[in-house]
Order: C-alpha cells, then sequence, then structure tokens
C-alpha cells in the first residue's frame, strides 16, 4: 500500500471513529473547527511545502471565501451555498490577477508582498461597514439543502471531515503528479527547473490559485458553521497562524499539514484552564516543538520511527 | 497649506523613524543569521512596558529608561542563547516559527507580568506642542527624531570604525568567509540580538508618551518594520533606515490627503509598486543569478 | 565558421556587459547535429557565461542565436528546452529534495501528456504519464549507471554520480542540441571515460553536443571542432589539432611565462 494510500485511510479512520469518545456535543464543533482549520492549512502547504513560496496572506483568500457566503445572499439573493463555489472562483480569480506580479518576488520580498495582500483584504473588511459589518462581523445566512435544514455540531462535522478528506487526497494526487513534481523542481532549484521545460512563473501561479482555492472553501465553511464571520479570520494573525501550522506539522508533508493544524487548534481549547499563563505556554510549545522536530512533526516523528528499529 | 504639510512632514517622519529603528533591529538579526526575527516588536514593548512600571514603582524616568534597556537586551540575548543557539542549523524557516514563538511566548508573559490595559508615559520634556512656521509639533517628536539619530550615527560609528563592527559587516557578507578568517560568528549573532533589543527597546521608551503601550503592540511594529526593511532592501541598514521613514511619511500624508481608515493600505500599495520595480528593495543587493 | 546553414544551433557575435564589464565580445559558434563541439579557454574566459545565455538565463546585450534556423535570440529556457535544447550546469543544480529517479522524471516534464485537472484528481491519463515518466527515467538511469541508486535522495549522492545524473535529466528533454558544462569535473579516470562514452552515445544518436570542458584529453579525443575562448573573446577555432598547435592558445593557458618555459625546454 503505497503512503498516499495509508495517509488517506488513517485520516478517515480517524474522521470517522473519533464521534465515538466525544463526551459532549460540543467537541463536535471543536473538531469540525480544526478539519476546516487543516483544510485551509493543506491549501497553504501546497504553495509553501510544495512549490517553496511563502505567503503572508492566506487568510486573505479565507476571509474572501467567508465573506462571499454572507454577501452572496445579501447583494445578489444568492442560495449561501451556491457561495461556496462563488467564493472558491472569485478566491481563484482574485489569486490569479494578484499573483502574477506578486509571484515575481522571491522569499522574504514575497512574504510582505502577499502580507500587503491581506493587509488590503482585511482593511477593506474592517472599512466598508455599510457592506460588510465592520470589525463587528456580519451573519451567514442558515443554509438549506432541499428543504432540509442543516446545522447542528454533528452535521457540521461530517460536511467538514469530508470536505478535509477530499482536500487532502487532491493534495497528494498533485504531490506524486507531474504537476507536483514540477513545483518540487521549481522548489528546489528555478534554474534547473527552467532548463528542463517547465514554465516556472505558470506553475507558481498555478500553486497560489490552488492554495486560495482551499483556503475560500475553507472560509467558507467556517462562515457558515459559526454562521458569523469577522475580519480576524482574514487578518495578519490568521495569516502567521496558517504557516505556523504547516511549518510545525512539517513543510513537506501534507499530513502535517492537518497535524499543525490539530495542534494550533486544540492547544488554546486544551490550555484554557491555565488562564493567563495560556498564551505564554502556547508560545514555549511552538519554540519547542521546532527546535527539537526541524523538520516539523511528521517529517520528525518518522525519522525517529525509522531510526529504532522495530 | 504649508502648515499642514509640515504637520504631516513631522508626524511621519516621527513614526517613520520608529519603524526605521524596528527595521534596523530586523536587518541587524538577518544580516547575521538569515532570520527574520517576529519577536523584534516584542523588544519596543518591552522598552515601553518596563519603562512605565519602573516609572509607576517610583524610579525617575532615566533610570527606568536605562532599566528597560537592559531587560529587553538581558530578554534579547536569552532569546539567543536559549532558542536560536540549540536550533543552530535549522532552515531559515523553522528558525523564523522559533521568533513568531517566541513572540506569542513574551506577550504571554509580558499579560502575566504586567497587565493588559493601555499605558502613557510623561512627555520627556512637557506636551505643550511647539508652534513651528503654524505646524504644532510635540517636543517628544523631537525625542524620538533625536533618538533615532542618535542610533542611526551610533550605529554607523561602530559598524564603519570599530572591529567588533567589522566582523559584524564581514559576517553579513559571507558568513562561512568570516568564520574561516577568525570571526566567531556565533558571538555576532548574540551581540546582533542583544544590539537589535537595545535599539527595539530605545524606540518603545520614546515612542510611548505620543503613542500609548500596551503588551500587545508589538504585532504592529513587527509587521511595519519588516516592511519597511523590505521596502529599503533587506540586509541594508541604510535601507532599514529610508525604509522606515518612507514608510512613515506614506502613512501620515496618506491619512492626511486621502483617507486615514486607509492609510497602511496606500502604504502597502506603494511598497508593491517598488517591489515590482525594483524586486530587491531600494538598496537591497542586486544580484545576477550565478549558476 | 558561425552561421553555417546546416547548423542545428548557432551563435552569433554574442555579447554581453555586467555593470560595465565587458564579459563577452564577438563570440560565436555553430553546432551541428551528431557532432561534438567543444568550448575550451581559461577560467573566467566567459564559457559558462556564454552557456548561460544560449540557455536563455541571461539576455545577450547583442548577438543572435538561431535553433534550427529560428531566431530564438529572446527565448526564455523553458521555451528553448521545448525547442529541444537542454543543458547541465557546472555548479550542479541537482533537485536536490527528490531522489535520483525524481530527477530525471522531471527532466521529462515536457514529454509528459497529462494536465493539472487530470493530475489533481488522479485520472487515469495523470497516471499513465507517471508511470511512462518513470519508465523512461529508469531507462536512462541506467544509461548513466545510476539504476541502483534510483531511489536515493540526490542530496546523498557523491559529486561524480550528481553529474551523471544532471547528464540523465537532460537526456530526458530528448534533447536535440545538449549543452554539457565541464561533465568531467571532479571526476576519477573511470568516471571520466564512462562520461566519455556516453557523450559519445548522445552524438551518435544525432545530438548537437556543445561541451566546456578542462580535462584537454578528453577534449582532443572526443570533439570534433573546438572553440578557445580568452577573456571574452575568440581565441582560436578549429579541428583539436589546429587548435593544439595554435601559439596564442598555447600562450592563453601557459601564461607567456609558460611559453617561455615551453620554449626552453
Amino acid at each position: 500500500m503505497s503512503a498516499r494510500w495509508a495517509t488517506l485511510i488513517i485520516l478517515a479512520v480517524i474522521i470517522g471513529t473519533i464521534p465515538w469518545f466525544f463526551p459532549s456535543g460540543f467537541y463536535f464543533r471543536v473538531a469540525a473547527l480544526i478539519w476546516v482549520t487543516a483544510l485551509a492549512a493543506v491549501g497553504l502547504q501546497i504553495l509553501m511545502g510544495q512549490a517553496g513560496q511563502v505567503s503572508l496572506g492566506h487568510a486573505g483568500f479565507v476571509g474572501i471565501g467567508a465573506y462571499t457566503m454572507a454577501l452572496g445572499p445579501k447583494l445578489l439573493g444568492l442560495d449561501v451555498l451556491l457561495c461556496l463555489p462563488l467564493g472558491a472562483a472569485i478566491a481563484g480569480c482574485v489569486a490569479f490577477v494578484v499573483g502574477r506580479p506578486i509571484l515575481r518576488l522571491k522569499g522574504h520580498y514575497l512574504a510582505v508582498a502577499t502580507l500587503g495582500f491581506g493587509m488590503l483584504v482585511t482593511m477593506v473588511l474592517v472599512n466598508e461597514v455599510a457592506l460588510t459589518g465592520g470589525p463587528d462581523g456580519i451573519r451567514i445566512p442558515r443554509p438549506e439543502l432541499l428543504g432540509w435544514r442543516i446545522r447542528g455540531g454533528e452535521t457540521f462535522y461530517w460536511i467538514t471531515g469530508g470536505a478535509l478528506l477530499i482536500g487532502v487526497w487532491i493534495a497528494l494526487n498533485l504531490q506524486a503528479s507531474p504537476s507536483g513534481r514540477a513545483l518540487a523542481a521549481l522548489h528546489d532549484s528555478e534554474v534547473a527547473a527552467r532548463t528542463v521545460g517547465i514554465d516556472v512563473a505558470a506553475h507558481k501561479l498555478r500553486a497560489f490559485v490552488i492554495a486560495a482555492v482551499y483556503g475560500s472553501v475553507a472560509g467558507g465553511l467556517l462562515a457558515l458553521m459559526n454562521g458569523f464571520v469577522t475580519p480576524d479570520a482574514a487578518g495578519f494573525l490568521a495569516s502567521i497562524e496558517y504557516v505556523t501550522m504547516v511549518v510545525i506539522g512539517g513543510l513537506a508533508s501534507v499530513p502535517g499539514a492537518v497535524v499543525g493544524a490539530a495542534l494550533l487548534v486544540l492547544l488554546p481549547q486544551t490550555l484554557t484552564f491555565l488562564h493567563e499563563y495560556e498564551q505564554a505556554v502556547i508560545g514555549l510549545l511552538i519554540m519547542l516543538f521546532m527546535i527539537f522536530l526541524r523538520a516539523g512533526i511528521v517529517p520528525g516523528l518518522a525519522a525517529l520511527l525509522r531510526r529504532r528499529p522495530a | 497649506m504649508g502648515a499642514e504639510l509640515l504637520q504631516f512632514l513631522v508626524s511621519g517622519l516621527t513614526v517613520g523613524a520608529v519603524y526605521a529603528l524596528v527595521a534596523l533591529g530586523f536587518t541587524l538579526i538577518y544580516n547575521a543569521s538569515d532570520v527574520v526575527n517576529f519577536a523584534q516588536g516584542e523588544f519596543v514593548m518591552l522598552g515601553g512596558m518596563v519603562t512605565v512600571f519602573a516609572v509607576a514603582a517610583g524610579l525617575a524616568l532615566p533610570l527606568a529608561a536605562a532599566l528597560a534597556i537592559l531587560v529587553a537586551v538581558a530578554v534579547g540575548l536569552l532569546l539567543h542563547r536559549l532558542a536560536i543557539e540549540p536550533a543552530r542549523g535549522a532552515s531559515a524557516v523553522t528558525l523564523i516559527i522559533i521568533t513568531i514563538g517566541a513572540s506569542i511566548f513574551l506577550r504571554g508573559v509580558a499579560q502575566i507580568v504586567f497587565d493588559k490595559q493601555f499605558h502613557q508615559l510623561p512627555a520627556f520634556s512637557g506636551s505643550d506642542p511647539i508652534l513651528l512656521a503654524g505646524a504644532a509639533i510635540l517636543p517628544q517628536s523631537f525625542w524620538v527624531l533625536g533618538g533615532a539619530v542618535l542610533v542611526f550615527l551610533g550605529l554607523f560609528v561602530f559598524l564603519e570604525k570599530t572591529l567588533l563592527g567589522k566582523a559584524v559587516l564581514a559576517t553579513a557578507a559571507n558568513r562561512l568567509a568570516a568564520r574561516l578568517v577568525g570571526v566567531d560568528t556565533s558571538f555576532v549573532l548574540a551581540l546582533s540580538f542583544g544590539l537589535s533589543a537595545a535599539i527595539g527597546a530605545l524606540a518603545g521608551i520614546l515612542i510611548t508618551p505620543i503613542t500609548l503601550t500596551s503588551f500587545d503592540v508589538g504585532t504592529m511594529l513587527a509587521l511595519k518594520g519588516f516592511a519597511a526593511a523590505m521596502l529599503g532592501g533587506m540586509g541594508s541598514p541604510l535601507g532599514a533606515v529610508v525604509g522606515g521613514l518612507l514608510l512613515g511619511l506614506l502613512e501620515s500624508f496618506a491619512a492626511g490627503t486621502i483617507s486615514s481608515a486607509y492609510k497602511d493600505a496606500v502604504a502597502f500599495v506603494v511598497i508593491l509598486a517598488v517591489l515590482f520595480t525594483m524586486p530587491q528593495g531600494l538598496f537591497g543587493r542586486r544580484s545576477v543569478e550565478r549558476v | 565558421m558561425t552561421g553555417r546553414s546546416d547548423a542545428l544551433l548557432s551563435a552569433e557575435n554574442i555579447g554581453i556587459s555586467f555593470g560595465g564589464l565587458r564579459a563577452l565580445d564577438g563570440v560565436g559558434f555553430a553546432a551541428r547535429a551528431g557532432e561534438i563541439l567543444a568550448i575550451i579557454g581559461p577560467n573566467g574566459a566567459g564559457k559558462t557565461t556564454l552557456f548561460n545565455i544560449v540557455s536563455g538565463l541571461y539576455r545577450a546585450t547583442e548577438g543572435r542565436i538561431t535553433l534550427d534556423g529560428k531566431d530564438v535570440t529572446q527565448a526564455p529556457p523553458h521555451r528553448l528546452a521545448a525547442l529541444g535544447l537542454s543543458r547541465t550546469f557546472q555548479n550542479l543544480q541537482v533537485f536536490f529534495r527528490m531522489t535520483a529517479l525524481e530527477n530525471v522524471m522531471a527532466g521529462r516534464h515536457l514529454r509528459e501528456g497529462s494536465s493539472l485537472f487530470a493530475d489533481l484528481f488522479r485520472l487515469p491519463r495523470a497516471r499513465r504519464a507517471n508511470a511512462a515518466t518513470r519508465d523512461a527515467a529508469m531507462a536512462l538511469l541506467e544509461e548513466v549507471g545510476l539504476a541502483d541508486k534510483a531511489e536515493l535522495p540526490a542530496g546523498s549522492l557523491p559529486y561524480g554520480a550528481l553529474k551523471r545524473l544532471e547528464i540523465a535529466r537532460a537526456l530526458a528533454t530528448n534533447p536535440r542540441v545538449l549543452l554539457l558544462d565541464e561533465p568531467a569535473a571532479g571526476c576519477n579516470p573511470v568516471e571520466t571515460e564512462e562520461i566519455d562514452r556516453l557523450i559519445a552515445q548522445v552524438a551518435a544518436r544525432g545530438v548537437a553536443v556543445v561541451l566546456i570542458e578542462h580535462d584537454m584529453k578528453l577534449v582532443m579525443r572526443i570533439s570534433r571542432h573546438v572553440v578557445v575562448l580568452n577573456q571574452g573573446r575568440m581565441l582560436a577555432e578549429g579541428t583539436p589539432e589546429q587548435v593544439r598547435t595554435n601559439p596564442e592558445v598555447i600562450a592563453a593557458y601557459l601564461g607567456t611565462h609558460g611559453v617561455k618555459e615551453a620554449s626552453l625546454a
């Protein structure tokens, strides 16, 4: 069995069985939050881990997806469920237009440009109060499918879990495909990639658009789940969190992004008993993980397991 | 109209000077290690907060300021010793995430040790605005600008005229070569952390009477300082200063003439425009791809 | 010599400056199908710069490059690769995070009949492309003698193996013109001989091979035509024999001091 199938099966088993251990309905909400966050992180893994292009503005696309869920019904009278693909299309188009000039930049310069993009999105969301509700956020209509109202933590658990599974499947497909190889190649050496015929600019742009679509779908699901969205979803801190998730889980690893997302969503939830010490402990843990598992949790643990004879 | 422009100019330069100091901090550590230290803003926060609480505890302002700088330097050195040094050899992105962790950690500690309130320091020499050609200028602005100029000059003399400074420059230019000629690059990195912390703390002390401080002011400042450093060209101290001042001016004029809500947007659009035409920033090293 | 009508790749009157420094001036060569052309010259002569221009990485300040009669002076590297030009690098540009096999597979990029859509959803088309690429890459590893190292991370291979890996990757593009930048540098005599044979094989298939090499024995043995550069200019060109006996070439290589010594000996 390939590592690809193993990853998918393990993830499916986890999603399918952990509800048995939930002591209360609240846990469905937390787990669903992990799955959507992980979906956004997997998108960023394609861009950062596979193509090697930094983005400090990933949350901007999450915000586009989330706000489309509110603005589509409000402005265009669209069904809220239709707004999920609409948000993905908008995010993809924005990424296509913005990515073209931005992706010519490299390394930290690319980081600052994507940071700027994220800031612009947040600023519009905060300042266009009449349209977006400003800093207080905006409501999302309750979705309905064939007369059935979609609601409740459990329902969203299965929707987001399914979405994540599809997202991971696609990311793993890409990684093992000709297109994924082109991304890995330009990640390692742009010069060599160009001389074997890889159109580096076009492939970077593809990765950027794919990441944006992931972010947007995740944002849309998040908004649907919460029934509400604020500009924080698109903010700089959220972008930094996505980057941290991808790196801490293991840049090169698709499941790493899921593990990183789970960790960063769970930490604040489980450390609430620490009260005011919570933030300090989270910061400390991030540092410790990175010091001791430099390549990230998933590759780091895999290496440890390999070293120890079974 | 002239008075208004002067007003924008001074307030832009004042904020810009702080950005420039943060950007300088980024540059020093980046040159010694390729690490973008996202905890840079927390040094600024420490400068302001320690001074505020030391003054409240009865310490005279100069002593409180000195104490704040000492605390920040100690934190900077500890950060290097306990978090960066143990991860030596890790990739730059791993180290950057460590500094992000450090930034969250320091913010968390600050809200325990201090509190979550906003705090102000009294202006160093009164808060009566000085009228200059029709513009009302806070005396504290002169403290900020003066302090920044002193740091720029001090740093210039240190880098250009002292042996240790030359070791820092050599490390920036080529780490391996510097090590080969006997520069202790690990010491240079520790020094860079200490120096960056001191510069950041000073910025925090000088600006607090104007902008207030709290445990979480560092994030926004780090972000702006980073943007300024990139605008100037990462790795160039001159670029950091020019980038910082330019960013402050852009924000100030955008706020005054276009929209205060979108001042950051204007600033970022300009930064993007600059980077599209000069992908290495204003003073960054231009590199031909060597293969 | 340049601009011969039967040339597959020809560079005419190439010049480039870096910040006022004249790195190349009036340099040219013509490579024909099935022939091995060597470019030699002392360090700093501009050989690699010439390769960088011909392969589209640098833009020449003046001059004209044609590939199979088409003007490709302004073409970017990936377009040139599509037109049949491939190369290796003096300072290795291996994909270090990939395995040896994946490196060569990446070289098949242009020959893979897949699409992004098929790749994302792992459609049969993508799977077929992957399998075909793997087979072709494996055959090439076989050819350069690295088949047993296929699954090893490229980063773990020794220098000589990486040199051959780059050649395999370049061959994976099915080039009609192959530029090799010091393929035998850092290789032991046995490896050098293997590379020597490999280059001859490739040329025998009808590929135009252009070679930068310091190993004079190798150059003299396998190349049909030699171009000598010195300080960015053409110093001489001709058959290996003509070049070897050219006094200017000897002077450039050994220095005028060396010539004196040589004449005294």
